[in-house]
């Protein structure tokens, strides 16, 4: 009945309770060109990570850059000028950007990590540790995220913990460049902006043509209604805003002349270059 | 003396100049893509630029990694710190075995006003310490449209020897047959990743079907980004009417000078009748130290050409964006009816 005597092995978990990470895709692509450059006689980079805390609690990860070091069995060293001076000249052009965390490729965390993660928790102070698996050893590239938690015993700090958080890792940049570029190993010429259309338009229709076979689906019976969707759909369609056929054929119309108006224009303006462009060199001096 | 006959001595060969292909191909890694939309996109609208590091292979140029440059203050101070950034961003970037070699440099604008003096002049400078190099001009306000506006760019060989002698008078520029299409070349441009990032990037693409750049592109109004670009087209109109304006005014200085010459010329002739009758030694016919000898300078048709330039650059993005309007007008419609 001694229960005040003991004394409890604490996780403490309170603060890293609502830390989560947001990696833009800039970041993987930097760590992967590192890795691919990489000296021969390294298993794995180590670089730093630049970015920003937002007011939620969140870490935005979005920069990065490598720093050479030798790792042995025993040891590990970092080249900390080389760390500050790229800190220096990146911060000159993004003051904004500073140190979140360091990463490192390959898939655990090692004995040598937590040293490393001991020097840059002495630069900020709760850094992020980034492992990127370029060896793709679980058959899929995973890419996760740690905070170091300290491990109490009481009032005794015994050891520190890695521990996951979360991490985002949509890639809206990567998106908006479009994926069909940045995941094939050669592109050979840059769609146009009309390619672009049709490509969109297209998966407009795939996902209107899904809507109607999953409508028609429900209404025969075939698939159970699902009460969420169907009040979504019906919310879709009724944003679209509703005019009588008149009245939109003549909006519609508007907007069409419009722009053929700043069609003629343009060509009005490429014809008068045309023009006095001749009229310019041709003249002579006499 | 026998091998020497088939391959050709070490003296010979040095002295064969290499013959340059033309540039046919500017092949971008993904890396250097997304590294200058961010750059770019974050300071917006400034303008911004940075340094693109790469390798130069035959016929094509290969940029792998590039940096941005801090924005320069008009400061003496700066000027040298400036310069101290990039020894030590390329000195740093070599530890990690980063290609060292600058192959161009590339710059964001803003509705593509870009074509201005200032980048004939940096050309020239790049030119002169590197071969070939090139100029990867961005466009943010148009991608946010859903088109990735990247363009490669590169001075032509002729419009560089005629900057070089300065001169932009309108018969040089007909000797060489020279328009304002000449000046800038375009490049196509190709893009490589490395098989890692390609694996990576297979792997963490969304599954949703619609992906972002599908919201930008659908977006119906397309308006502030017409108007402005009309706006910009208005501007520039007016300054070619002002270029053309001082040609005129050339042109009737010319014609006036000419005229007073012939006149001078005739009471000269005048003049000599009268002395050869006198039995006077007649004077020269010309007399170079009278004012209206003296040429009067043709202005440059630089700034003329440049805005040229920049005017079909605006009539190409208004014909383009209308063109996707189009598209989006016929869809909606038949989204309605049916």
């Amino acid at each position: 009945m001694e229960a005040g005597d003991r004394t409890v092995l604490q996780f403490s978990t309170q603060s890293t309770a609502n830390l989560s990470a947001k990696v833009h895709p800039l970041v993987v692509f930097n760590i992967c060109d590192c890795y691919v450059r990489r000296p021969d006689q390294a298993e794995r980079v180590i670089g730093t990570l630049l970015g920003s805390v937002l007011s939620d609690g969140t870490v935005d990860i979005r920069n990065s850059y490598a720093v050479p070091h030798t790792e042995s069995a025993e040891q590990v060293a970092l080249d900390i000028e080389y760390h500050h001076n790229m800190l220096v000249s990146h911060q000159k052009v993004n003051p904004k950007e500073v140190i979140v965390g360091w990463y490192s490729t390959g898939l655990g965390v090692t004995g040598g990590s937590a040293l490393i993660h001991d020097f840059y928790s002495r630069e900020v102070p709760n850094p992020v540790h980034l492992t990127v698996d370029t060896g793709f050893r679980n058959g899929e590239g995973t890419i996760k995220a740690y905070v170091s938690v300290n491990l109490a015993l009481g009032d005794r700090q015994l050891a520190a913990q890695f521990q996951e958080i979360p991490l985002d890792l949509r890639m809206v940049e990567a998106e908006r460049v479009g994926f069909d570029i940045l995941k094939t190993t050669s592109v050979d010429k840059m769609p146009t902006d009309l390619e672009g259309m049709e490509v969109t338009m297209q998966r407009l229709l795939a996902l209107i043509d899904d809507i109607y076979k999953y409508v028609d689906d429900v209404v025969e019976g075939r698939v159970a209604a699902d009460n969420s969707i169907g009040r979504f759909i019906s919310d879709t369609v009724a944003a679209l805003p509703k005019l009588s056929p008149p009245a939109f054929d003549k909006l519609v119309n508007d907007s069409l002349q419009d722009q053929l108006l700043l069609l003629y224009l343009s060509s009005i303006t490429r014809t008068q270059l045309g023009l006095a462009e001749k009229l310019n060199t041709a003249a002579q001096i006499l | 003396m026998a091998a020497s006959s088939t391959a050709r001595s070490f003296l010979q060969v040095a002295a064969t100049e290499e013959v340059v292909s033309p540039l046919r191909v500017v092949q971008i890694e993904g890396l250097v893509i997304l590294k200058i939309i961010k750059h770019c996109k974050e300071f917006s609208p400034a303008l911004v630029t940075g340094q693109l590091l790469g390798l130069d292979v035959g016929s094509v140029l290969e940029v792998t990694n590039c940096f941005p440059f801090p924005i320069r203050e008009e400061d003496e101070e700066i000027e040298a710190d400036g310069a101290n950034y990039q020894l030590e961003m390329m000195r740093c970037l070599r530890e990690v075995n980063v290609d060292n070699n600058t192959v161009g440099w590339y710059q964001s604008t803003i509705l593509g006003s870009y074509q201005t003096v200032e980048l004939i002049e940096t050309f020239m400078n790049y030119q002169e310490n590197i071969r070939r190099c090139v100029c990867i001009i961005y466009d943010p306000s148009r991608s946010n449209q859903g088109v990735l506006a990247l363009k490669a760019l590169k001075l032509s060989d002729s419009f560089m020897e005629l900057y070089r002698a300065n001169s932009f008078t309108g018969e040089k520029l007909r000797e060489k047959n020279l328009s304002w299409v000449d000046i800038f070349e375009e490049i196509p441009i190709k893009v490589s990743n490395s098989a890692l990032i390609s694996a990576f990037m297979t792997e963490l693409e969304s599954d949703t079907p619609v992906t972002q750049c599908d919201y930008d592109r659908l977006q119906l109004s397309s308006n502030p980004y017409m108007e402005r670009n009309m706006e910009f087209l208005i501007e520039c109109m007016d300054d070619l009417s002002m270029e053309q304006q001082k040609f005129q005014y050339h042109y009737r200085n010319l014609s006036r000078q000419q005229a007073q010459q012939q006149s001078w010329l005739q009471k000269r002739r005048a003049e000599n009748m009268a002395r050869k009758a006198a039995g006077e030694e007649p004077l020269p016919e010309e007399d170079p130290a009278n004012p209206i000898f003296k040429p009067i300078p043709e202005p440059s048709r630089l700034e003329s050409f440049l805005i040229t330039n920049q005017i079909s650059n605006y009539c190409n993005q208004i014909n383009g964006v209308a063109g996707q309007s189009f598209n989006r007008l016929y869809l909606m419609k038949a989204l309605h009816d049916n």
